[in-house]
């Protein structure tokens, strides 16, 4: 009890000490069984009344616009520290420390092949020509003039993992590249008929006003379906990262056809068979053959939690859950196996479950404290059902790099650790 | 007097119908036309077929002091990669356990190369090289690729002439193809 009478110095230490010992723990990873260190110090635990409450907190305005508690510094971008240079490069999304289904903005997965511009809106125009009657220009003001709306949506790049070994531990390492908002905008589609297309229009190049002038060809077909011309992200303006002040979004293709920071529609009879549609993003065959345009990212899944760095602090009951998602449209069932995929069990789905968006499932587990291998799998409307790393190996083989849509199990051992079970 | 008030009408008439017919075409009137000078300087689009090439021309001897001065400190001193992507080589391995990608082994069409040289190289300062200097890198290096001769020196009637080895290896996407 004498720390109900600590002076405020020695409070204010004692905090301290245990912000840097909370966020140490942090650091080192998920440990769902949190009790080793805080048995470790207990004045602030029941009977003690906390230091928390024997002062007042931080003011108003501390924060103008608000970051997490430092007890979260942890869950960040996860970011390689080897890559060869950072300007064409990605970083992902923590999936194993997110709960529901909307990626905060400041985690949302990041890849550029430019760098990341800083651009005044006031000086950003998106042209839209070519096979157009009337060419226009617009400003960021004029395009939200236009009737808006607001949808959720799932982005995911292309290469999201490999095909190939080394496997990553985390949930992150393997599908990190993945993430999804609630995005607001002007449907394409409008935008499209301000200018109104010629017959012979039946692509639109997009060209991003970043470093990289990054180019992608979109059918005709998919901007007068869903495609949004997007200024917001989660309710505020889209972050840097995302594109600001503006960004093309595509749902259900795969993440680099989401043109960020977009300038220019140029509409266009063919594709314009830019860098990104040919030497990239195009799909490697056993036989030499390559695919070409494969936009759709298929139905997939990964249970986030336990997974890969995590660790079961006991036998006993553990919610298994995870998240999946398909280009689509909407997850119809996901399926979860506990015994190494002889046996599969239909999980709950969270609602709500919108077209290609990611979709929060759920399974109630009793672990008997044995070794065990724990997988889900997701079905989609199409009655698509996602499929093993060894089927899609037998088709595809191991250069196909991108669009692996794979089961991933997890090994969970007598001690509670977690790991990848293909590692 | 009379004849002015004639014109008032006429010119009133006039803007009313450009305007009426402005809302039936767009419907909300957003946006302001885009000029011919305008488009002119920001497409930048070079088509697979070469369409929309500019003027000029580069050889592979400026190619190659070029690619010294702009493009070796990444790519290698002869294309074999490094920081960036390996540009050279490659060719016959596309098929096999250990396919090397690049612009002579993988590249299906030879004006991509000059559309992405302009807009996106060197990393540091895109857009930042003449047309003659992009043609002449992007001579060089097909002439590393064994794709144009030593003496070669390329325009827009001529890249679009290549043909790159493997143009016809490119399908399209045939998922869902695991059921």
């Amino acid at each position: 009890m004498s720390s109900t009478i600590d002076t405020p110095d020695k409070s204010a230490t004692t905090t301290r000490r245990r912000f840097l010992k909370g966020s140490g723990a942090v650091a080192g990873g998920v440990v769902l069984s949190a009790g080793a260190s805080a048995a470790a110090e207990t004045e602030n635990l029941p009977p003690n009344i906390p230091d928390w409450m024997k002062a007042p907190g931080d003011p108003m305005g501390s924060q103008p616009y608000g970051a997490p508690s430092p007890f979260e510094k942890g869950v960040v971008k996860n970011i390689s520290k080897n890559l060869k240079q950072y300007i064409s490069a990605s970083g992902r999304t923590p999936l194993q420390e997110l709960d529901g289904i909307i990626t905060p903005n400041g985690l949302f997965y990041e890849r550029h092949h430019g760098g990341v511009p800083t651009i005044d809106p006031a000086q950003h125009r998106l042209m839209l020509h070519g096979l157009v009657e009337r060419p226009l220009i617009f400003t960021m003001d004029d395009l939200r003039c236009f009737p808006s709306e607001s949808r959720i949506h799932f982005l995911e790049c292309s290469g999201n993992p490999g095909y190939t070994k080394p496997y990553g531990k985390t949930a992150s390492d393997l599908v990190g590249l993945l993430s999804c908002a609630e995005w607001t905008g002007v449907s394409l589609k409008l935008v499209l008929q301000e200018a109104g297309l010629k017959p012979e229009a039946k692509w639109i190049i997009a060209e991003g006003a970043d470093a990289a002038a990054l180019t992608r060809s979109i059918p005709v077909e998919k901007c007068l379906e869903d495609a949004m011309l997007v200024y917001s992200q989660n309710g505020e303006r889209l972050r840097p990262q995302q594109g600001y002040p503006l960004r093309l979004l595509l749902p259900g293709f795969e993440g680099n056809m989401n043109v960020k920071w977009l300038r220019r529609l140029h509409v266009a009879a063919e594709p314009a068979y830019s860098r990104e549609e040919t030497s990239k993003y195009t799909d490697l065959l056993p036989d030499g053959t390559a695919r070409e345009f494969s936009f759709y990212m298929e139905a997939k899944s990964i249970i986030t939690r336990p997974s890969g760095g995590q660790r079961l602090s006991a036998p006993g009951f553990h919610e298994i859950t995870g998240i999946a998602w398909s280009g689509h449209g909407k997850i119809k069932r996901v399926e979860v196996s506990i015994d190494d995929g002889k046996s599969w069990q239909v999980a709950q789905l969270q609602e709500p479950v919108l077209t290609r968006a990611l979709t929060r499932f759920r399974l109630p587990w009793q672990w008997d404290g044995k070794p065990a291998v724990i997988q889900s799998r997701a079905i989609d409307e199409t009655g698509y059902v996602q499929p093993t790393l060894a089927e899609l190996l037998a088709v595809r083989g191991e250069n196909y790099f991108y669009h692996n849509n794979a089961i991933w199990p997890w090994r969970v051992a007598a001690d509670g650790e977690v790991t990848n079970a293909l590692a | 007097m009379r004849w002015r008030e004639i014109c008032g009408v006429v010119l009133a008439i006039l803007l009313c119908t450009s305007a009426s017919t402005a809302r039936a075409q767009s419907p909300y009137g957003i946006g302001r036309p885009a000029t011919a000078a305008e488009i002119a300087g920001w497409n930048i689009d070079v088509g697979h077929d070469g369409s929309n090439l500019p003027k000029g021309s580069g050889s592979v001897s400026h190619g190659r002091e070029v690619f010294a001065q702009q493009c070796a400190s990444c790519h290698g001193d002869n294309g074999e990669g490094g920081l960036g992507d390996r540009l050279v080589g490659g060719q016959g391995t596309i098929g096999t356990a250990k396919p090397i990608r690049t612009v002579g082994s993988y590249w299906p069409y030879a004006p991509t190369l000059f559309d992405y040289i302009r807009r996106a190289m060197p990393q540091n300062a895109p857009q930042s090289l003449s047309n003659e200097d992009v043609y002449a890198v992007s001579a060089y290096i097909l002439n590393l690729n064994g794709l144009v001769g030593a003496d070669a020196t390329v325009d827009a009637k001529s890249l679009a002439a290549i043909k790159m080895p493997n143009r016809d290896k490119f399908v399209g996407d045939a998922r869902p193809d695991v059921k």
